[in-house]
């Protein structure tokens, strides 16, 4: 994991104090409201319905468990005893005082963390693979690359006030789990005639006109990273719209010009400082990647371990639920990564509280090298566990409510804060989820139904990334009430599609017989191994629709 | 390049005094608004004396004010690129970038690209709505003047100048980027 060295402390512990000076000033009626609303943004502080919300950056989701127990005492300290991950790998606290923010920020940078630029008009948090180092499927490790895009992004000063957001995922292996073509700029690695390059990808995003983003370079060289990127976002800069936040995305550019165009206007633009001094060197490269060494494996007898946790599974049906659903193939022989589910039925996805986050860090430790990373979907990996120590794993894990078998389940949904808690919310998402989750509590028709990404949003802003759920629900006001529309057939995958429209929108008490609606179709229509996603490919909207909307005879 | 589209919009004030190099100093300079009257402008009727003038203004004076290229700066506006002035920018003593907003960060690409791109060496001027929390960004991107037109006493923002002593990437005030100044033994 990154380290910082003198200058990385000097930098954020500066930001600290700027920060300091800012709030000071804005509670002596200094700094207007208005003023004081981008810097407190940049710092990852929002004024939410109920308190301020406060996101801490965690960059492509990497903890180490001295981070992970400092969070846990700022949440005991500063807020109501839980935290929340969120859909970008960060984590947010829901009630931490404005006053207090400084302190929260001075105590973060203590264990090499900060807020910096986790709200904005400005670069984003870069995001990435959860399994990152660790997947079969790897072509090149991602992490190094998206910490040099961080140090690249963090305080930038030509780009701290773009016309919207920006946010830049990088994926570094053949499957897609970095939701790439729905972010701003996607970057895919890809390896040519044995040299390490990226394939471009700009203009994705959700919200309100959910795009999948176009492939603008097909092979950019390794070294060209960052100029490549300066080249986008200064074309951005310059020609995005300001007059209309809602066509201010870089989105809507690529759209209005082109992607021809665009790419050409980047293309030009790159030719101007393709050869400035942000071409990375080997050197660089080299340094970045020596933050993310292989961790000190054991070799162990793959054959041995498996044919072990084999008979532990065959003793213990609640184990080898888990095993199926909650660990992932590791490329080290004997290895395995592990998801923790913060998704119990009742407990608000992506919720924990200050004793689970230490349990966390107790499990990294005892685990997994003492890392934990968080993922897109709001649960956390465990990537380096040995399968010799999976069982102990589960039943710790168990303990701390951490090992319901339903990861990539329909009740693994992604769900965004909602009405609970954000003022921007048309309606509430949480116990739209906790309803879902009640109806739907029996495993074997859970595991019967496979991978399933049900994913709920408050608002047409998306953070619960509906549009890319093999079922999406999007709260929406209908004449001061509470609605909800369905939509089917989105995904985040390397095969990016968005949800089309079921069709009118339904009351909360309804959604859930309108899922098993859903479901029932799928179940009678599938074909042998078919997923949900497969066979509504297959069949398209319609049979779902005749089913739901169906007038009862 | 093709602009989005040109609102009205607000127009840069003048301030009587400002931050040159890092010191309060007096404003030496007038400043013609974008205004429609403007086309009446002659070089003839143009009081001598230092003035900074829209671009299009410029642009249609400029072969008339020959030989008083001393006194004459340009001004930007937001939706206005480095490119327009181009090389040309050399020949002024003076170019100004106005920021119709706080958040309009156009101007920042606009400094940087005069600059590092353009060669200009002369005075660059922020003026508008920017605030005191984006100065040193606006440093990083080449300005070394502020007319700042807000509440606060220039004297206290001469302190946030240079609320970071190092940075991650590379600008006009350091052209490497931190990974060319580390020492990357790792
Ligand atoms: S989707 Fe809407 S309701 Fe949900 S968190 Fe985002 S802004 Fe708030």
């Amino acid at each position: 994991m990154y380290r910082y060295d003198e200058r990385d402390r000097t930098i954020i512990g500066e930001r600290v104090a700027q920060f300091r000076g800012q709030t000071e000033r804005y509670l002596a009626g200094e700094l207007s409201e208005e003023e004081f609303l981008p810097l407190r943004l940049q710092n990852g502080l929002y004024i939410q319905r109920l308190a301020p919300m406060l996101r801490i950056a965690v960059p492509y989701g990497l903890l180490n468990s001295a981070q992970l127990r400092r969070l846990a005492r700022i949440s005991r300290d500063y807020d109501k005893g839980y935290a929340h991950f969120t859909t970008r790998q960060n984590l947010q606290f829901n009630w931490p005082q404005l006053e207090d923010v400084p302190d929260i920020l001075s105590e973060l940078a203590e264990v090499e963390m900060h807020a910096v630029q986790t709200s904005g008009n400005c670069i984003r948090n870069t995001t990435s693979d959860p399994y990152a180092g660790v997947a079969r499927d790897e072509i090149a490790d991602p992490r190094p690359y998206c910490e040099l895009i961080r140090q690249w992004s963090t305080f930038h000063p030509e780009f701290a006030f773009l016309p919207r957001k920006f946010k830049i995922a990088v994926n570094g292996a053949e499957a897609d789990r970095a939701a790439i073509r729905v972010h701003d700029i996607g970057v895919q690695i890809v390896e040519r005639d044995g040299a390490i390059g990226y394939q471009v990808y700009v203009g994705g995003g959700q919200g309100r006109t959910p795009v999948i983003a176009e492939l603008i370079r097909d092979f950019l060289p390794e070294e060209d990273l960052l100029s490549y990127l300066e080249a986008i976002v200064r074309v951005y800069n310059q020609l995005g719209r300001r007059d209309n936040k809602y066509k201010a995305r870089i989105k809507i550019l690529v759209k209005a010009l082109g992607p021809e165009e665009f790419c050409r206007r980047v293309e030009e633009e790159w030719a101007q400082i393709r050869d400035s001094a942000d071409r990375l060197t080997p050197e660089a490269l080299a340094w970045a990647r020596s933050f993310f060494p292989e961790p000190e494996y054991r070799q162990l007898d793959a054959a041995v371990t498996e044919a072990a946790l084999r008979d532990q599974a065959d003793s213990d049906r609640a184990f080898s639920r888990w095993l199926e659903r909650n660990t992932f193939p590791h490329r080290v022989p004997g290895y395995r990564a592990v998801r923790l589910s913060t998704k119990p039925t009742g407990v608000p996805p992506g919720d924990v509280t200050d004793t689970q986050l230490e349990a966390i860090a107790d499990l990294a430790d005892r685990f997994s090298f003492g890392e934990a990373r968080v993922t897109h979907d709001q649960n956390v990996v465990l990537a380096d566990v040995r399968q010799d120590a999976l069982l102990d794993l589960w039943q710790a894990a168990r303990k701390h409510g951490f090992a319901t078998p339903n990861i990539g389940t329909l009740t693994d949904m992604i769900c965004c804060p909602g009405g609970d808690y954000c003022s921007l919310a048309n309606a509430k998402s949480i116990p739209v989820a906790e309803a879902i989750q009640r109806r739907f509590d029996d495993l074997d028709y859970l595991y019967d139904l496979g991978d399933l990404n049900l994913n709920i949003s408050g608002c047409m802003n998306a953070c619960g990334h509906h549009h890319v759920g093999h079922i999406g629900i999007l709260g929406v006001d209908k004449k001061g009430e509470e609605f909800y529309q369905v939509q089917l057939g989105g995904s985040s995958s390397e095969n990016t599609s968005l949800a089309r429209v079921l069709g009118p929108s339904f009351s909360r008490a309804e959604v859930p017989e309108v899922i098993g609606k859903i479901l029932d179709i799928y179940i009678e229509q599938r074909r042998a191994d078919e997923l949900f996603l497969d066979t509504y490919n297959r069949i398209g909207l319609q049979p779902f629709k005749e089913r739901v909307y169906a007038k009862a005879s | 390049m093709p602009k989005p589209a040109k609102g009205t919009g607000p127009q840069p004030n003048n301030p009587e005094r400002l931050i040159l190099d890092g010191a309060v100093v007096a404003n030496e300079w007038r400043l013609v608004p974008a205004d429609e009257a403007n086309t009446e402008i002659t070089a003839a009727s143009l009081a001598p004396g230092k003035v900074i003038l829209p671009l299009s203004l410029w642009q249609r004076l400029r072969a008339d004010l020959a030989g008083r290229e001393s006194e004459i700066g340009v001004w930007l506006d937001s939706d206005e690129t480095a490119d327009q002035l181009g090389p040309s920018a050399s020949d002024l003593p003076l170019v100004a970038v106005h920021f119709p907003t706080f958040a309009d960060g156009r101007g920042f690409s606009t400094a940087r690209l005069l600059r590092e791109r353009y060669g200009y060496t002369g005075e660059l001027r922020a003026v508008g709505a920017f605030m005191r929390d984006q100065l040193t960004y606006l440093r990083r991107c080449g300005f070394n003047a502020f007319a700042y037109e807000g509440a606060q006493p220039l004297e206290q923002l001469l302190d946030s100048m240079h609320d970071f002593s190092d940075s991650y990437q590379a600008a006009v005030d350091e052209p490497r980027p931190i990974f060319r100044r580390r020492s990357l033994a790792g």
